[in-house]
């Protein structure tokens, strides 16, 4: 029988064995990051707690966040736990502060994260006998090089190509019968459009079966696209450099949310105003814990990336907790009547409904007062307006009941509002308090 | 059946939206026999019927505008006191809903019609088709 599991043994351990073993990881980090890095003894003596009161999952939420702050505290070795020897690879990850955050991985570091890549890949369907075309930026950034690491150890014939130049791309995909590539959205997109224009026939001259799409957030839409185009499955890939790259989340065939390896990060979502965790799925911040990593820990890493659980098992059988795609920065979260709102929530009312197109942009002015602007889609307009009051009437109490705030709804001309993908500014904050 | 074509734009209220618009027909030479404009504060529906239907329905979807035609019965109105009354009260008495309307003076003070548009149109026109008055065709104006 064919194998449909990696790592059986983890992948399909019992949530409750897997929360079991979580504790025990747990327990060794904190300790571990409380005993040799400086400034988590201090972060944990600020905030009252020390590795022994850590005796069950729930005591964790005590523990103190790492911020993006944190990792430029006694910058750039001071969250090292190992040696500065110990340490074999460097990476690191654009700050908007101006300096870059540095990451460094031990050998067991750069191999456990291989090892959940492979998994990943396995997962995906990709096998020994796979061609990967890495086309990410090999350099600084994780992207290409973990993945590079972890499509070998798999098995895989890696291409390592590098971001650009499109006709050698479509060149040693023909050349060498490239079956899988990892690339970000946007260049995909393109790609996929050159390969049209030369009249490439996807299963014949293309033998492309599997795109892995991460570093920049995309649509649902862009997904169905690309699939569409190439003729491919397109699975999406999480990851971020402070925690190891990516492998930290990735798509099993259902295509229903990331799994996030919980046997390699502690998952936790939260209020990002509060601290406190989310209900069952509400949508918060992504925390994230390494439970294998050596060189560098770092506990209740604030991504700033707004996801939520997808609590359901999945069908696949794995065990491994799913996310929602990341559905935006929590930076992007806003307060209108004392209530807390993401964008994203609104963007998920109005793609459900019938009649709008997706662009929409929220505007804040007065005394408290939210503006909704939607675009109708052209085709639903049928000349009357009882249709478009229906249409406004029903996103309103939609959005009434996403976000326990009534906003006031404007329906505006198609390819009225600025279009924009990805980390768009959707907020205008006209307010004056 | 007879019906006619009334050309429905969908607009945002701001200024200079009407005159874009009917900068369009100008343009194209397309007369405007009879309008209405509804607003409902950050939008409105303006409607007219014209001379050439399909030449403005094409040249509004042309310019991007968000456009649709949308059929309506025309009937004809008596220039005295109580003539739109007499007319509406036919109408309702079939019991059809007018939904929106717009008047077509088709010569002053001799000829005008009353153009409405309904929920079911084909219901409207069996409940209508044998009274005793002049429906609007689109011969009688339609220069395309």
């Amino acid at each position: 029988m064919e194998r449909k599991y990696y790592n059986p043994q983890i992948e399909l351990l019992p949530r409750k064995e897997l929360k079991k073993l979580q504790l025990q990881k747990l327990q060794r980090v904190v300790r571990k990051v409380y005993q040799k890095v400086p400034h988590y003894k201090e972060k944990f003596k600020n905030a009252g707690v020390k590795p022994k009161d850590l005796k069950s999952l729930e005591d964790f939420k005590n523990f103190p966040f790492t911020t993006k702050e944190d990792l430029f505290v006694d910058y750039p070795f001071g969250l090292l736990a190992e040696p500065l020897e110990k340490a074999v690879r460097l990476h690191t990850s654009s700050g908007t502060t101006g300096k870059p955050k540095a990451i460094f991985f031990s050998e067991k570091d750069i191999w456990s994260q291989a090892k959940l890549i492979a998994r990943s890949l396995f997962m995906s369907g990709a096998r020994s006998q796979d061609i990967l075309q890495n086309s990410m930026t090999y350099g600084l950034f994780t992207g290409a090089l973990v993945m590079h690491y972890g499509a070998e150890l798999l098995g895989m014939l890696v291409i390592p190509a590098g971001p650009g130049n499109t006709e050698r791309q479509i060149e040693l995909m023909r050349t060498f019968g490239t079956t899988c590539i990892h690339m970000t959205p946007s260049y995909a997109l393109y790609v996929a459009t050159v390969i049209q224009e030369k009249r490439l026939e996807p299963g014949k001259d293309i033998k492309l079966k599997r795109v892995y799409l991460g570093a920049e957030p995309y649509s649902e839409e862009t997904r169905k696209k690309i699939e569409k185009m190439l003729k491919v499955d397109v699975f999406n890939c999480y990851g971020l450099s402070e925690m190891g790259g990516p492998g930290v989340g990735f798509e099993c065939p259902a295509k229903k949310g990331l799994h996030i390896w919980e046997d390699a990060f502690y998952v936790e979502i939260i209020n990002p105003e509060t601290g406190e965790p989310v209900k069952e799925g509400e949508i918060g911040e992504l925390v994230l814990t390494t439970l294998d990593r050596t060189a560098m820990p770092i506990i209740r890493y604030r991504t700033r990336d707004l996801t939520r659980f997808i609590s359901e098992p999945c069908p696949c059988g794995r065990t491994h907790i799913r996310i929602d795609r990341p559905l935006g920065r929590a930076d992007d979260m806003f307060i209108v009547r004392g209530v807390n709102i993401f964008p994203q929530q609104i963007e998920n009312v109005i793609m459900g409904i019938k009649g709008v197109a997706q662009n929409y942009q929220i505007v804040l002015e007065g005394y408290d007062e939210m503006i909704v602007k939607v675009e109708i889609d052209r085709d639903f307009f049928d000349g009357r307006i009882e249709r478009l009051l229906k249409l406004k009437e029903e996103i309103t109490e939609k959005l009434r009941q996403a976000i326990q705030v009534r906003p006031k709804v404007e329906l505006v001309e198609p390819g009225e509002l600025p279009v924009s993908e990805g980390k768009a500014k959707r907020v205008i904050d006209k307010r004056t308090l | 059946m007879d019906y006619v074509e009334i050309i429905s734009i969908f607009a945002e209220n701001k200024p200079g939206k009407l005159e874009k618009i009917t900068e369009v027909l100008a343009k194209e030479n397309i007369n405007i026999l009879g309008f209405s404009i509804i607003s409902v504060k950050d939008f409105g529906v303006i409607k007219f019927l014209v001379d050439m239907p399909e030449k403005a329905y094409q040249k509004f979807k042309e310019k991007g505008f968000t456009v649709a035609k949308i059929p309506a019965i025309g009937i004809e109105l008596e220039d005295r006191p109580g003539g739109l009354y007499e007319v509406v009260k036919l109408i309702s008495s079939k019991g059809v809903n007018i939904e929106s309307a717009l008047v077509y003076v088709a010569e002053t003070r001799k000829k005008a019609y009353f153009v409405f548009e309904v929920d079911e149109l084909e219901k409207a026109w069996e409940l209508l088709k044998n009274e005793k008055v002049k429906f609007l065709k689109s011969s009688n104006f339609v220069n395309e």
